[in-house]
């Protein structure tokens, strides 16, 4: 084995580990005070990642040269492009952070090297080729997910929505065990390519079940019903930075990591997990929609808005093709923009006391009192709906038509449908803002970091969005193209 | 035919305390019950030749694990009647579930091929070295071949310290520590004041 | 030819510029845009027709955009430009651009001028479309946006409830003309596989009388059928007898709208449409029997309804529907160079007439009803001559082979053409015309004596009362006009109230004056190229060599039958209103039933609201009720909207909070999952 070769291939992951040691050094000895410099580190070195790994992903590497520590890790075309949103979205998250704690005193030099763990735990998920690493970095990322949850500690339900995660997530976790052993007490291997090559024909009903349990352990990452229960209460009741965060960069791991299961090591026994999925999709995608129906906080709607994309995510990959698995990741990286921008925009509702403003009630008005932010967060809304001229609506399209292009007719109308539903409470957001009269409760002024990272997202999501759509579209291909390679 | 006595031993044994586990009615007896599916799981371990890892289960879970959890649930102040609450209205379905998974288990791996398990064949790539010791051929995959993930598992229970810390820590404020520093480098003429007050004037500090 | 786009894009954009401008823009500059768009498309639109006049000119088309390319079936935005289209063009923009300076006068105290201006030059841009139509794609097109643009300035004062009925009126009665239109160009496309005029036109003599089509499970003769669902079209847009109630209604328009649209252009659609496809009509004999009976019977209704009514503006209406109608049965009798020729001097006089109408009535302080008129033309004396030649343009004064105003020329050919078909129904349309003749003479002249001879009578008008006391009202402020408020108090009994009209301002009369030089002479220095002129139509209309053969062999009676005509209801109307004004009484009462049945319009809206209106009320609010509300709402949205309310219900009561039922269903999946996947 090549070390030197393995550690080229890893150099993201290593800078981020090395980097997080240090930081937690320096966060050690110098103390909360340091919080904003280790943030703007932190968030250098995610930078820094992001042009390690972009030359992958505009080249769309693929093949044994990318493959590093005897095929446990991949770092080809398709991790990349998914730690690309990745490294983005975590990004975001540091950003955005220090001026909602400061709000409370709670800002502490901890959470810009938690978020960092996180992100190399997310990274290790989508190069993931082989069980173990699977695990490995989904439990990275959870662990440091569980305390981020719970880091407003002075807050019960911040507390409240650590102790759920992680209850939760360790059941999750346990289904997702079991499920690994079972597979590979049927197949031999922990490795996608020997489950691949083993399953090549008929399907034990052994492995069949370490499938059900692995798909299962992975749905209540990326909170597919009926494995979502979770998500409204943690989105709520975590703290804004932290929930954007959940809501964009897991999300986008998780579903990498289920489309690198699916697809590379389950890749031939499609029909055993294709009906799940479905399932999964359309009950997300129904009540993602009706559960946000009636929600008075602005953060659970989100959370059951991304349960909701979640299931059009899905979509995708119940077609099963190159062009289901690429839309999928046109969806995602439009996805992690709008939720972005959305939490952003939340995060910047205050009352004049400086604190959060979260019922929907309470931006009655907005557009009269805060043109700019409701402006921002009636764009998020319409896109997160589908409504044409914004960018939502490209991933929508793109995912309907993979999925009518590989003969799913009626799982595309079904979704085309439901997202009817959706977007009734979407353009609910938008009437309270645009037709109430003013609540008159928003008034702290926001930090330019929120401003920026509001107008960044609200400009991709725009409908100048559509720009991208070639490029976005061409490496995307590219990656997906990747996880087709053994069929 | 004696191993396959101790296996059942030991296999139903496991299940019997850790199903023990969860309804005990006082969580002290839960821990207890934890630590003879600790034992029983270590004994199974051992049947199958992995002595080294049935030795972990005895140290660290056993030693380390299950004693902080009895320190844990006899340190806190948990009120059992009221989390118990949830359990018993939820019990009868869990149990069906618990059922119906099991049977499904059952029936879908065992008697699927009408007793006869069809595992898959190991590739190999993890067999245990020639005429080493568990511990030899542990070390020897775990610094080689699985070196990327076991520094990653490093760093998970760094983010687990890093956790427990960040939850708990807290400055206490107000409280007078021992800074002995400061108390050494203390000269005496900064701590004592000579002085000859008049009589019936009193002193001025 | 490229002026053409200019011609009739410029109306579009100045129709943009004060539509979207607004009030941003003001009113001066508004009304600026649009009247000086009009006058260069007016402008560019006579050299244009020159060019024809003279021969120099060929039929072209430009090309402007590709539109529909679908299938078999293709057309474009092209332009088209022959005589017919050339005749249009001078009509409709001369028109226009008189009107749009018109109503700077008309309307100059009306708050929403841009708006009025912007629909003013929408419509032309609608009509010139229409006129320069290559496909009937197209001409449904500017078909559709005139009727948009005559809904819109109907209601142009929407606050008066009679002007939104009004408008809506004359909307659905021509959604039902606008189907047969339709269901016409369908026939059509599914007969010709085209909607190229032109090619349609080519291909239509080959099938005259040669195929049948299936219609409501009947077979007819194709080009028959194809040609009455047009003319149901042209029936609904230029009101002939049945679809012709919207037009009387109409008139709730500001006056300058009736004068453009209801008189001049939009109203002579059907004709131009009917003359635009000519050769298809004329391989189509029986529907043309049809337009010639329905001509003749609009020309006789209209004329009769015409004699009783006291609206100065309805009495014009109802003279233009029935001018319509000469125009229509001269097409049916294949005379369809006179039909365009009397669409052409009609536009001129009755536009004249309208605007004439329109300067009594803003004298009159929009007093509207001639009883309350009398003597005016010593008050206003331009406008009354402006009048006066408009009633002899459309009486048709003249001597034959000497001079003759512009009615002249145009009425007698059609009258000779109908006589010299030779057919059953051309003769019968000879003597419904003749007589309508006789009756257009009589209220032209009626309307005359009635506004500007006699007595003053306005003493008893509402608007006039309210004038006066208006100003009244205003001289309490001034002590210079102190002395003729005394002065006016003492005439109160001479029927003027104190009132005296006033002469409208320079920009309405100006139009006035241009159009009563139309009005003259038009008749006689066009009327040799559009009767006798084959060449001058290079091929745009049919041209019946031989119809305009026995025009010209027709006994002399026939010649002089329309000038007779003219006399007697001229010596009539000035018996009835000027030498003894108890004789209209008289006649009312000895012929009560008969002036009730004209007076109420031969009852025709009555009948309609039983046949039609009432049980399509009854129709739309069972479905409405029933079948809206019952059933579609209730299993539809509504039941959908029930259904999403209650899910979301369920679904939060799920969402419990607790950690045991958030795990339970976790569990429950996972054993669905399985279950499902071992039952399979």
């Amino acid at each position: 084995m090549d070390f030197a070769a393995s550690l080229k291939l890893i150099a993201p992951e290593l800078l981020m580990s090395v980097s997080g040691l240090v930081l937690l050094l320096v966060s050690a000895w110098v103390g909360d005070k340091a919080s904003r410099a280790i943030s703007v580190a932190a968030a250098v070195v995610l930078g820094a990642c992001f042009f390690l790994v972009a030359p992958a992903v505009c080249s769309g590497a693929s093949g044994p040269d990318t493959l590093a520590f005897g095929g446990q890790f991949s770092a080809d075309a398709f991790a990349g492009l998914a730690k690309l949103m990745i490294f983005a979205a975590g990004g975001a998250a540091l950003v955005i952070a220090p001026a909602f704690f400061e709000r409370f005193n709670a800002m502490r030099a901890e959470y810009p090297v938690l978020i960092l763990f996180a992100v190399l735990g997310m990274s290790i998920m989508v190069s993931a080729r082989d069980l173990i690493t699977l695990y490995i970095g989904l439990e990275l990322n959870s662990l440091a997910a569980y305390v981020l949850a719970a880091f407003l500690r002075t807050d019960d339900r911040s507390a409240e929505a650590g102790l759920k995660y992680f209850v939760l997530g360790a059941l999750a976790s346990g289904i997702l065990l079991f499920g690994m052993s079972l597979t590979y007490g049927f197949t031999g291997t922990t490795s996608f390519e020997g489950i691949r090559v083993a399953l090549n024909g008929e399907m034990a009903m052994g492995a069949l079940f370490g499938l059900i349990f692995m798909l299962a352990g992975l749905a209540f990452k990326i909170s597919a019903v009926p494995f979502h229960m979770w998500t409204p209460d943690v989105y709520e009741g975590a703290p804004t930075p932290v929930t954007a965060f959940f809501a964009s960069a897991p999300k986008v791991a998780a579903l990498a990591l289920t489309m690198r299961v699916t697809l590379e090591a389950f890749g031939a026994q499609d029909d055993a997990w294709r009906q799940i999925v479905i399932f999964a999709a359309i009950a997300s995608i129904v009540i993602g929609a009706l559960g946000a129906i009636g929600q008075s906080n602005l953060k659970r709607l989100l959370a059951y808005s991304s349960i909701n994309n979640v299931g059009f995510i899905l979509i995708g990959l119940a077609a099963g093709t190159p062009a289901g698995a690429s839309a999928m990741l046109v969806y995602l990286a439009i996805y992690v923009a709008m939720t972005v921008g959305g939490f952003v925009a939340v995060l910047m509702l205050k009352d004049e006391n400086g604190n959060s403003v979260e019922a929907i009630a309470d931006i009655a008005g907005l557009s009269r009192t805060r043109p700019a932010l409701a402006f921002c967060l009636m764009l998020v809304m319409f896109s997160l709906a589908g409504i044409p001229p914004l960018f939502g609506f490209w991933g929508k399209f793109v995912v309907f038509q993979a999925a009518v292009n590989a003969g799913f007719v009626a799982l595309a109308a079904i979704g085309i449908a439901a997202s009817v539903i959706g977007a009734f409470y979407y353009i609910k957001v938008v009437k309270v803002m645009y037709f109430d009269e003013p609540a008159d409760v928003v008034k702290g002024e926001s930090d330019w970091a929120h401003w920026a990272l509001l107008a960044i997202s609200a400009l991709a999501i725009s409908p100048l969005g559509y720009l991208l759509t070639p490029w976005l579209g061409n490496l995307a291909d590219k990656a997906a193209a990747v996880l087709f390679l053994g069929v | 035919m004696i191993q396959v006595l101790a296996f059942y031993l030991f296999a139903a044994l496991t299940i019997a305390s850790a199903t023990l586990v969860i309804m005990a009615r006082n969580p002290v007896h839960s821990v207890l019950w934890l630590i003879v599916a600790f034992f029983n799981a270590a004994g199974l371990m051992v049947l199958v030749g992995a002595e080294f890892i049935a030795m972990l289960l005895v140290i660290v879970y056993v030693g380390a694990v299950a004693v902080l959890f009895l320190f844990v649930v006899m340190m806190l102040d948990i009120d059992f009647a009221e989390l118990r609450a949830g359990f018993v209205k939820n019990f009868p379905l869990g149990m069906l579930i618990a059922v119906v998974l099991a049977a499904e288990l059952v029936l879908g791996i065992g008697a699927y091929r009408a007793g006869s398990l069809e595992l898959g064949t190991p590739d190999g790539s993890a067999a245990p070295l020639l005429g080493k010791s568990n511990i030899e051929s542990i070390g020897a995959l775990l610094y080689t071949k699985y070196l990327f993930l076991f520094e990653s598992a490093g760093i998970i229970l760094l983010v687990a310290m890093i956790g427990a810390i960040v939850l708990t820590h807290r400055e206490r404020k107000g409280t007078r520590p021992q800074i002995i520093s400061k108390q050494v480098r203390r000269r005496p003429e900064d701590a004592t004041v000579n002085v000859k007050p008049e009589v019936g004037q009193g002193v001025q500090l | 030819m490229s002026s053409i786009l200019i011609i009739v894009f410029l109306p579009l954009l100045a129709s943009a510029i004060a539509g979207l401008g607004n009030r941003a823009l003001g009113n001066t500059v508004a009304k600026s845009v649009t009247t000086a768009g009009l006058f260069i498309s007016c402008g560019l639109s006579w050299p244009i027709f020159i060019s024809f006049l003279t021969g120099a000119a060929e039929p072209t088309v430009v090309p402007v955009l590709q539109w529909v390319h679908s299938g078999n079936m293709t057309f474009d935005w092209a332009l088209r430009v022959d005589t017919l289209t050339a005749i249009m063009l001078v009509v409709i923009t001369s028109v226009s651009a008189l009107v749009h300076l018109y109503s700077w006068g008309y309307m100059s105290d009306d708050p929403d001028q841009p708006r009025f201006f912007s629909y003013l030059s929408l419509f032309t841009f609608a009509m010139l479309m229409l006129v320069t139509a290559d496909n009937l794609v197209q001409m449904f097109f500017g078909w559709e946006g005139v009727g948009l643009a005559s809904y819109l300035l109907i209601g142009f004062w929407f606050k008066k409830p009679s002007a939104g009925a009004a408008a809506i009126k004359a909307f659905v009665v021509n959604r039902v003309g606008d189907l047969g239109f339709m269901l016409g160009i369908f026939g059509t496309f599914l007969v010709f596989q085209t909607t190229s005029i032109p090619e349609i036109l080519a291909a239509a003599p080959a099938l005259k009388g040669a195929s049948t089509i299936g219609f409501l499970g009947m077979r007819f003769d194709t080009l028959t059928i194809l040609c009455l669902l047009l003319f149901i079209g042209a029936m609904g847009k230029s009101a002939q007898l049945g679809l012709h109630t919207w037009l009387p209604d109409a008139m709730e328009g500001p006056t300058p709208v009736s004068a453009l649209i209801h008189a001049a252009t939009m109203v002579t659609a059907g004709v131009f449409m009917v003359c635009r496809l000519s050769p298809m009509f004329q391989a189509a004999p029986d529907a043309l029997t049809v337009v010639t009976f329905i001509g003749a019977a609009t020309c006789f209704f209209a004329a009769t309804v015409g004699t009783t009514q006291w609206d100065i503006k309805r009495v014009i209406a109802y003279s233009t529907c029935s001018q319509l109608g000469y125009m229509f049965f001269a097409a049916g009798v294949g005379a369809y160079g006179a039909a365009m020729f009397h669409l052409f001097t009609h536009a001129f006089f009755k536009a004249l007439l309208f605007l004439g109408a329109g300067s009594v009535i803003h004298a009159m302080h929009h007093e509207q009803d001639m009883r309350y008129y009398g003597n005016l033309r010593k008050h206003i004396p331009i406008t009354f001559w402006a009048m006066m030649a408009g009633t002899l343009a459309i009486t048709g004064v003249g001597i034959l082979g000497v001079f003759g105003f512009a009615g002249f020329y145009s009425k007698d050919s059609i009258l000779e053409a109908a006589f010299a078909s030779g057919t059953e129904m051309g003769r019968t349309a000879f003597w419904l015309g003749a007589f309508a003749a006789l009756l257009t003479s009589f209220y032209s002249w009626r309307l005359m004596f009635l506004t500007f001879w006699g007595k003053p009578r306005w003493s008893q008008s509402e608007h006039i009362q309210h004038a006066v006391h208006d100003e009244h009202g205003h001289a309490d402020h001034g002590h210079d006009h102190a002395h003729d408020d005394h002065h006016s108090h003492g005439e109160h009994d001479d029927g003027t109230a104190g009132y005296h009209p006033h002469e409208s301002p320079w920009v309405m009369l100006t139009p006035l004056i241009i159009l009563s030089v139309g009005a003259v002479f038009a008749g006689f220095v066009f009327s040799p190229y559009f009767i006798d002129s084959e060449h001058f139509w290079q091929g745009a209309i049919y041209y019946n060599e031989h119809l305009i053969h026995s025009m010209h062999g027709v006994p002399l009676w026939v010649k002089l039958t329309a000038t007779a005509v003219m006399l007697i209801g001229f010596v009539v109307a000035w018996f009835a209103y000027i030498k003894d004004t108890s004789i209209p009484r008289k006649f009312v009462d000895q012929f009560r039933n008969l002036h009730a049945f004209l007076y109420n319009k031969w009852y025709f809206d009555e009948l309609y609201n039983l046949i039609f209106v009432k049980p399509a009320f009854w129709l739309g609010r069972q479905l409405w009720l029933k079948g809206d509300v019952g059933l579609i709402d209730r299993f539809g949205p509504n039941g959908a909207a029930w259904v999403v309310e209650k899910g979301a219900v369920v679904a939060r009561k799920v969402q419990s909070g607790y950690l045991y039922s958030y795990a339970l269903v976790m569990l429950l999946g996972l054993v669905a999952a399985i279950s499902w996947m071992m039952v399979q």
